[in-house]
């Protein structure tokens, strides 16, 4: 296996969609810079009433919640040592190393002081939510391209392979930590805002919603990630150990339905669900399309087949962006008093990030053992 | 103890005064945009204080008008500062909320978390920075009033100690019918250091009534404090279970060699 990696080259295929994606990641950091040059107002149609938008919403909140795959497969494979799910280990990983780097650019460009961004590693906020999030989101990148150095001395820097290995147990245990903590901390975030959010979408426990969501989206990604993966480089992943995956995802998201109609109950708030204004006509589509809709698949014969288990990947990554949206933009509408529409080139940014994300996958998969690593010991 | 200012809305004649010595005390522009008096006026980064009028109806329903002076209300427990990460807003001994633009990273959180959108931002600046009324910390530490409250001709404010001006709020709504049995700002969000008192109840003038009464940091407070413990508890759980299934399946592997592993 040394030696075939060894005389293989670097490649990357260029096809008419990844010429789009890379002008697509172009116009986008023409975007960027214009941005970090001229300010926020320019560019966004962020406002006094709108401090946050389309950033924070989707490259940030939903970035993070959609790279949970990660922490959850390293849960299940390396720390649980269920052997059975190695096949998508290292793919789940890298697409989570991924979101988070994207994560990291989403939130250097939408703060205003961007060379300030350090402050709170010496100026400690340490009453913030958000302090924690920082130092959270940043160990655990870090972390991650740690793990992934395990991967890359296969091919480069081979010397220091024997360390990363010997580490990466460590690094496992650590990058599930993290992760835990800021999934949770984020919909924390959001604690402060008992007046201002909708209470369809404020609880006191909002951040066991957040910690939730964030578990049972990493497989639903994965069977995303693996359909795509899967015909792009021909290589399917069985359809029985994505099903059981699935499956441990249904479980959650039934728990995550009790909790939250009981959530709901308690604080007397259920029947504003069903009052038919614009909030609760959101709310409900995402708790049928996301969540119930995604259980009846996981529990029945149509996840016994490839298109099934990309529905309910679909469904359920998208009813976690919805939820995230909603949080951030339904949710505040009401008493922010005006709507928010991302402007061209909020969205122009926000696709960009996604596209470098693609693009780092296909190069990275590519030419790393990604996809296959059979010969991976399985005492890891 | 904390100083604080009393509002009697009763009194103000909406002249503008304090907008403009807020102004001139601080050193910011006129905004082309945005006035600081009127049914327009509204706070932006160059106003840190404005004064609304508002048509409404008195007690005996004859229309009339009142004037509100809006500014940061200094929280006695304040969600800015607990929202900052960088420790950029902090709370004064003395009373006032103040920002320190030198730590500010610009995320902008303490926007989205004050319950009455004061701070705001500088969006045509390149690097722009959180603003708000900072109570002319200068002036209050010295024992001085505010600019806006010492140039007021009306005797709208009165400043103090916060806990003193509550119990002569207190007295004055008491005493006087045609006053609205409420003093906002005594409870809302855990208290505030500015507090109000008015003839035409506080929602018809734009105030945020339905404000929690706890102090918003502290619904944070209780997830922060549990975050180390639920960190280190998860962490030894996680390195158990890691060294338990592991030692398991090899254990069963060594048994029997045929297993699926
Ligand atoms: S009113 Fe808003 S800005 Fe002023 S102290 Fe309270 S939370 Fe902070
Ligand atoms: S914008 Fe500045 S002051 Fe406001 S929370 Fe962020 S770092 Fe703190």
């Amino acid at each position: 296996m040394a030696s075939h990696a060894q005389a293989q080259k670097w490649s990357f295929r260029i096809t008419p969609i990844r010429v789009l994606l890379l002008l697509l990641s172009a116009v986008a950091i023409g975007a960027i810079i214009f941005r970090l040059v001229t300010g926020l107002g320019t560019v966004t149609n962020l406002s006094d009433e709108w401090p946050w938008g389309l950033w924070i919403g989707f490259d940030v909140l939903c970035g993070v919640a959609l790279a949970g795959g990660g922490y959850g497969t390293a849960l299940i494979v390396h720390v649980l040592h269920k052997d059975y799910f190695h096949p998508i280990a290292r793919s789940a990983m890298l697409t989570s190393l991924l979101g988070y780097l994207l994560v990291m650019a989403g939130l250097f460009l939408d703060i205003g002081q961007w060379f300030n961004f350090w402050r709170p590693f010496v100026s400690w906020g340490h009453h913030s939510v958000l302090f924690e999030v920082f130092w959270c989101v940043s160990c655990y990148t870090t972390v991650q391209v740690l793990e992934f150095g395990e991967i890359a001395t296969e091919r480069v820097g081979k010397q220091f392979h024997s360390i990363f290995k010997k580490a990466l147990p460590v690094l496992m245990i650590v990058g599930i930590i993290f992760p835990t903590l800021h999934q949770s901390s984020l919909g924390a975030l959001y604690l402060l805002m008992v007046d201002k959010l909708y209470p369809l979408w404020w609880s006191p426990i909002i951040f066991l919603f957040f910690l939730m969501s964030s578990f049972f989206v990493g497989p639903a990604m994965i069977c995303v990630e693996t359909t795509l993966a899967g015909k792009a480089y021909d290589h399917w992943i069985p359809i029985p150990i994505l099903r059981k995956l699935v499956r441990i995802s249904g479980y959650a998201m039934i728990l995550y339905l009790i909790i939250k109609i009981v959530d709901l109950t308690n604080r007397g708030v259920l029947g504003l669900a069903f009052s038919g204004t614009f909030e609760a006509n959101w709310f409900l589509i995402e708790m049928i399309f996301g969540i119930i809709i995604p259980i009846v698949i996981a529990f029945t014969g149509f996840s016994n087949s490839r298109s099934g288990l990309f529905t309910f990947g679909l469904l359920v990554s998208c009813g976690v962006v919805l939820n995230r949206m909603n949080v951030v933009v339904t949710g505040m509408i009401r008493s922010t008093g005006v709507s928010y529409v991302p402007s061209l080139w909020e969205f122009v940014v926000s696709a960009g990030l996604v596209a470098m994300g693609v693009l780092a996958y296909c190069f990275i998969v590519e030419n790393f053992k990604i996809l296959e690593h059979d010969n991976h010991s399985h005492a890891a | 103890m904390s100083k604080g200012v009393l509002v009697d809305l009763t009194k103000c004649v909406g002249c503008g005064s304090c907008t403009v010595a807020c102004k001139l005390y601080n050193g910011n522009a006129w905004d082309e945009t945005t006035p600081t008096l009127g049914d327009k006026a509204k706070l932006t980064g160059k106003n840190w204080t404005v004064v609304h009028h508002k048509e409404v109806k008195d007690s005996n329903g004859q229309p009339v008008w009142r004037f509100v002076k809006q500014q940061c209300l200094h929280c006695k427990e304040p969600a800015c500062v607990s929202a900052c990460f960088a420790k950029a807003f902090q709370k004064t001994e003395a009373g006032p909320v103040i920002y320190y633009p030198h730590l500010c990273v610009g995320c902008r959180y303490c926007m989205v978390a004050c319950p009455f959108n004061v701070p705001k931002y500088e969006w045509e600046k390149a690097f722009p920075l959180v603003t708000k009324c900072m109570m002319c910390s200068d002036k209050v530490e010295k024992g001085e009033a505010p600019a806006c409250v010492s140039v007021c001709p009306a005797d709208v404010f009165k400043f103090g100690e916060r806990e003193e001006l509550l119990k002569e709020a207190k007295a004055i709504i008491a005493k006087d019918a045609k006053y609205v049995k409420h003093i906002y700002g005594e409870e809302e969000v855990g208290g505030t250091d500015w507090i109000y008192i008015s003839d035409v109840p506080f929602d018809q003038l734009g105030f945020k009534t339905n404000v929690t009464k706890r102090s918003l940091p502290s619904y944070t407070a209780s997830f922060m404090h549990a975050t180390p413990f639920v960190g280190i508890t998860w962490g030894v759980i996680l390195t158990g279970l890691y060294h338990y299934t592991k030692r398991r399946n090899q254990v069963s592997k060594e048994n029997n060699k045929n297993i699926k592993a």
